[in-house]
């Protein structure tokens, strides 16, 4: 028996995919949140020496969804790119990359972030602030009070207990009006959706679509388990 | 005439206000203690083996307060390395008394974590004679570009507890640490300390400046001075009036006698090897507590005021019992304690003789011990242990090689201080024992991770931690790295902890964050000796009352628990094997033998017996290799993998330290291939790759060379800030960097510092072509307590976690029925 975690906005069938992208198939669109392309070295450049590998796991995993679903259009949904420098910083086998794939798609939308209020262009594709697109509007940081929305920005993570243990990753937060996405990132963690910056924005009763072990799994808000504190912050 | 020396005391050795201190105590030195000064006067670095209460720290310090008596003088003499704060602040306060009852003109200090920073800039300025500190403030102190002025006139390093500091990662600090203090200052010498180990030879290699002891005891420089030995311990093994367990590890049949016990006697050290028995065992004694006796408890969660204000009761004498693990294996010593209890089986004879040893610190007088065995088997692990620590034939573990996480560190460190030409570290480096074979394209690796990151994808180029200049020395790029090189010092890396609190009153200590996550508010535990009700986490705090109803559950901690050492597991082996030792057992476990060897036979001493037999529908195997429970469950982990593509069905498996049970649809027909060796190829690797335990061993590594930050106490998360774990970078970093330092580091760690690996290729090349296998009809009666821990015990450890990880998407559904009721709500909420 396969779950049906399919989230219905606006009338709108939305299917969230378990390697956290959201897949619109009536609009052939694929949306995906806050990448934060070239984080590694971002952190290399303080000193802090993380692998230089998440351009290329992030780029990995989007051309693997562009190839299976083949979409005609394409949103990120801002924080693409981790700051102003990251594209000078990015190794150039990894620019190709980009340049290549987003050619993939007719429509190829870059949607702006705090961390990337001015995306670099060069890559392809457009830039937008916001987008609306049918019954939905897309922006990277979620609007209070706003319906029909899609967004990203909070990282959304959450946790459950199960016997004998606590299962805890990333997950999209859905309240019938808004939909908040999980960060697509190879370098991203996750905020538990039960932190005030996440539970505050989403009417109540909401729910979550947690990513674990490579399915979607549904759970109510009332099921989910609190963090105590983040084993290390960034 | 010339005087004559006294006979006790060589007066030339010895200036006449200290042994004039030795008279007014009633006190002459021990030979020990002579052999040391006769050391230092030579020159020669030494290393001390006495047992507790021999007088082995002021043997230690002796020389240098001869010294110093002679020839007093301003500037850093002698350091003191402790691996414990408490135990540097003790020492201190214990030498000031001979100090100033000699009239010596000797300042002494500790120098540790708690130390304010205008004392620690006051110590760099004016240091005084006598430091006391631990690895990690002296790898601080090192760090500092001052550090030569520091040291230059040093004479003396003295390393306490060397065989607990030796094969850690602390102790590949330290010997890194006292390899660039040789170059600073070349006549110090090197004194260590140590309790009674296997193989002095490892020590005396460790703290020889060449990092080798290839020539001997003479060749490297060290003196090797044993203390003597004291009276023979008096070690029993209580043969309790209840019936004797199968299975189990609280022992709690026997505590009534126990309880007798502490009656009988002044004050009573009752040991147990993990906090969850520690808490089980006190509530017990407690329970049965008739005469109101002050008994205490004591272990590493406990918060570090409560545990004082115990130390400080026992050594006022108003205590009559202590319940402890290994948080009172090493310290302070408390002369009033006159028998030691050993709860549940010891694991290794040298953790028995230095727990036997914290009682009766007067060496004339025989300390006094009783083992309390929990279960059968654990009978038999007694017996051996007796049997080890009386013929004195301890544990002895090889020598590992230091880990590249510390060097990585250890090179920023350096650097820090003073920049270096990559050739003089290497030189330098391998000097520690630890890094004696370390080779030079492995040191330039690390130096090249520590410089610019070291990954083949060559984007860094321009990100330097370290660059070299003209002179071709290696400095830290800019002031910053220094500044987070000495934020995350140190190697000590533990689970998340979270501080329990007594309705917003006093902090009762500590447990690990994943526990306190598995509760839900209601929910009641047992910690710090009183049943608790879980109110909630605020502020980063286990919110507790007092009280409350149910089962309550007992934290289990990770790591908590001990395997078997090999020479023990080894004599038990022997002891099963031969019936001419079994009169020494109990009648219960004489009998039960006996039964075995009827119904189906012995293990024998060097093959392996594996046994086959039906059970509620399932088919067991039982496989008695006694390598210790972490080795079989790696085992159980290796041999269900290959069961299942033998078509066996292999359902699940359960691990004692002794033997392994697996239970599966079929048994498997060819025990040889099933034990081959070929195991421990693809399938380690890829388990290992897999499995939690490496990525908690590559946290590890990523916290010592500061790819990550540590979260240092008090660090609270500020708004919404996002977890980043390491196991996103080990995952991206093993798929598109697998050769990497780090990666190394990790796996070198996982195979080396972890022995089960090790303990599991040298049981498979033993066993190969001896392999007894008895297929029964029913079960044997050996077989008897691992059956029965299927399902008392939680499976837990490192090897199973795969295990879970594969259930747990099933567990999910599980625990989610209204995930079954789907279609119907299809767009809609179902709330």
């Amino acid at each position: 028996m396969v779950m049906d975690t399919t989230i219905a906005l606006k009338g709108a069938a939305l299917a969230p995919d378990p390697s956290g992208a959201l897949v619109w198939p009536a609009e052939r669109t694929l949306v995906v949140a806050d990448l934060h392309l070239e984080k590694g070295s971002a952190f290399a450049a303080r000193g802090r020496m993380l692998p230089p590998y998440d351009t290329r796991a992030t780029l990995d995993r989007l051309a693997g969804l562009v190839e299976r679903l083949a979409p005609a259009r394409v949103v990120c949904l801002g924080d693409s790119f981790h700051d102003r420098r990251a594209a000078s910083r990015m190794d150039a086998a990894d620019v190709e990359r980009l340049q290549a794939l987003t050619l993939r798609a007719e429509d190829w939308v870059w949607v702006t972030g705090n961390h990337d209020p001015e995306p670099p262009e060069g890559f392809g594709g457009r830039i937008v602030d916001e987008l609306a697109l049918g019954p939905l509007t897309f922006r990277h940081e979620a609007v209070p009070g706003a319906v029909g929305e899609l967004s990203g920005h909070l990282h959304p993570a959450a946790a459950v207990l199960v016997p004998g243990r606590r299962v805890r990753d990333r997950c999209f937060a859905f309240d019938g009006a808004k939909l908040i996405l999980p960060a697509f990132g190879a370098f991203t963690g996750g905020l538990n959706v039960l932190d005030p910056a996440i539970s505050g924005l989403l009417g109540r009763p909401f729910e979550v679509h947690l990513l674990a072990r490579g399915k979607v799994h549904r759970f109510p808000a009332g099921r989910l388990s609190p963090d105590s504190g983040p084993s290390y912050t960034r | 005439m010339p005087d004559l020396p006294s006979p006790l005391i060589p007066a030339p050795l010895i200036p006449a206000n200290v042994a004039g201190w030795f008279r007014s105590r009633g006190w002459a030195p021990h030979p020990h203690q002579i052999a040391m000064v006769e050391a230092a006067e030579a020159g020669d670095s030494a290393l001390l083996i006495a047992p507790t209460g021999g007088g082995k720290t002021l043997a230690g310090f002796l020389p240098s307060l001869i010294e110093l008596a002679e020839r007093p003088r301003e500037g850093l003499h002698t350091l003191y390395i402790s691996p414990l704060k408490a135990l540097a602040v003790d020492i201190q306060r214990n030498l000031e008394e001979p100090i100033a009852e000699m009239r010596l003109p000797i300042r002494t200090e500790t120098r540790t974590g708690d130390t304010p920073e205008a004392k620690r800039r006051r110590q760099r300025a004016h240091p005084p004679q006598i430091l006391m500190t631990t690895p990690e403030s002296l790898a601080l102190l090192l760090s500092y570009a001052d550090s030569a002025a520091i040291f230059r006139h040093l004479r003396c390093v003295i390393v306490d507890e060397l065989h607990a500091l030796a094969g850690t990662k602390r102790g590949d600090l330290l010997a890194l640490g006292l390899a660039r203090l040789a170059r600073l200052a070349p006549a110090a010498r090197r004194v260590g300390l140590s309790a009674t180990v296997a193989e002095p030879d490892q020590l005396l290699a460790w703290l020889s400046r060449t990092g080798r002891a290839e020539n001997g005891p003479n060749g490297c420089g060290v003196r090797l001075v044993t203390g003597r030995a004291g009276a023979s311990a008096e070690v029993e093994i209580l043969t309790t009036r209840e019936r004797l367990p199968w299975a189990g590890h609280m022992a709690t049949h026997a505590l009534g006698e126990v309880y007798q016990r502490i009656r009988a006697h002044r004050t009573t050290l009752v040991f147990v090897n993990t906090r969850a028995q520690a808490e089980i065992v006190f509530q017990e004694l407690w329970r049965i507590n008739d005469d109101n006796l002050p008994i205490a408890l004591h272990h590493g969660s406990l918060a570090a005021e409560q545990r004082r204000k115990v130390e400080a009761a026992m050594a006022a004498g108003k205590l009559r019992a202590v319940v402890a693990t290994s948080s009172l294996d090493l310290g302070i010593d408390w002369a009033a304690v006159d028998l030691v209890v050993q709860i549940g089986a010891p694991k290794g004879a040298s953790r028995l003789v230095q727990r036997i040893g914290r009682a009766n610190h007067r060496l004339d007088e025989p300390s006094r011990a009783l083992l309390v065995p929990a279960n059968r088997f654990e009978v038999l692990e007694c017996r051996a242990a007796v049997d080890a620590v009386a013929s004195m034939s301890l544990d002895g573990e090889r020598p590992r090689p230091g880990g590249l996480d510390v060097l990585a560190q250890h090179m920023l460190g350096m650097a820090c201080a003073d920049p270096f030409r990559p050739d003089d570290l290497y030189d330098e480096v391998v000097c520690a024992a630890p890094y004696a074979g370390l080779a030079r394209d492995e040191f330039d690796d690390v130096l090249d991770f520590v410089a610019t990151g070291g990954y083949a994808l060559g984007n860094y180029e321009r990100f330097h931690r370290l660059v070299m200049r003209e002179d071709e020395r290696m400095a830290v790029a800019a002031p910053a790295v220094a500044r987070q090189y000495r934020m995350n010092v140190g190697t000590i890396t533990q689970e998340a902890m979270l501080r329990v609190r007594l309705n917003r009153g006093p902090v009762l200590g500590e447990v690990e964050e994943y526990f306190i996550q598995g509760l839900t508010p209601g929910d009641t535990f047992l910690f710090a000796g009183q049943l608790l009700k879980f109110l909630g986490v605020r502020e980063m705090e286990a919110q507790v009352a007092k009280g409350g109803t149910g089962d309550p559950k007992v934290p289990a901690y990770a790591g908590g628990r001990l395997p078997l050492t090999s020479a023990l597991a080894d004599r038990v082996r022997a002891m099963l094997a031969d019936p001419a030792q079994w009169p020494n057992l109990p009648d219960d476990v004489q009998e039960w033998l006996r039964l075995q060897r009827w119904r189906s036979v012995l293990p024998a001493r060097d093959g392996l017996l594996v046994e086959s037999f039906p059970k509620a529908g399932k088919r067991f195997l039982v496989v008695y290799a006694f390598e210790g429970r972490n080795a079989h469950q790696t085992l159980g982990m290796l041999l269900t993998r290959r069961m299942e593509r033998m078509g066996c069905g292999p359902l699940g498996f359960v691990a004692t330290d002794y033997v392994l049970a697996v239970w599966s649809l079929r048994t498997p027909k060819n025990m040889d291939v099933l034990f081959d060796q070929d195991m421990l190829g693809d399938d380690l690797e890829a388990w290992m790759d897999e499995s939690s335990m490496l990525r908690r061993t590559f946290r590890n590594v990523a916290l010592i060379t500061g790819v990550i930050d540590r979260r240092h106490p008090g660090q609270e998360k500020s708004g919404r800030q996002v977890t980043f774990s390491s196991d996103l970078i080990y995952d991206v970093l093993r798929k598109h960097d697998p050769g990497h330092v780090l990666l190394r580091a990790t796996r070198a760690d996982a195979a080396g510092g972890l022995t089960d690996i090790r303990r599991l290729s040298d049981f498979l090349t033993r066993v190969k072509g001896r392999i007894t296998h008895k297929d029964l009809d029913r079960i044997s009666p050996l077989a008897v307590p691992v059956i029965l821990e299927i399902g008392r015990e939680r499976v837990d450890g490192s090897a199973t976690d795969e295990l879970l990880e594969q259930a747990a998407s099933d567990l999910v559904a599980e625990a989610m029925p209204e995930l079954g009721s789907e279609g119907n709500d299809q767009g809609r909420l179902a709330l």
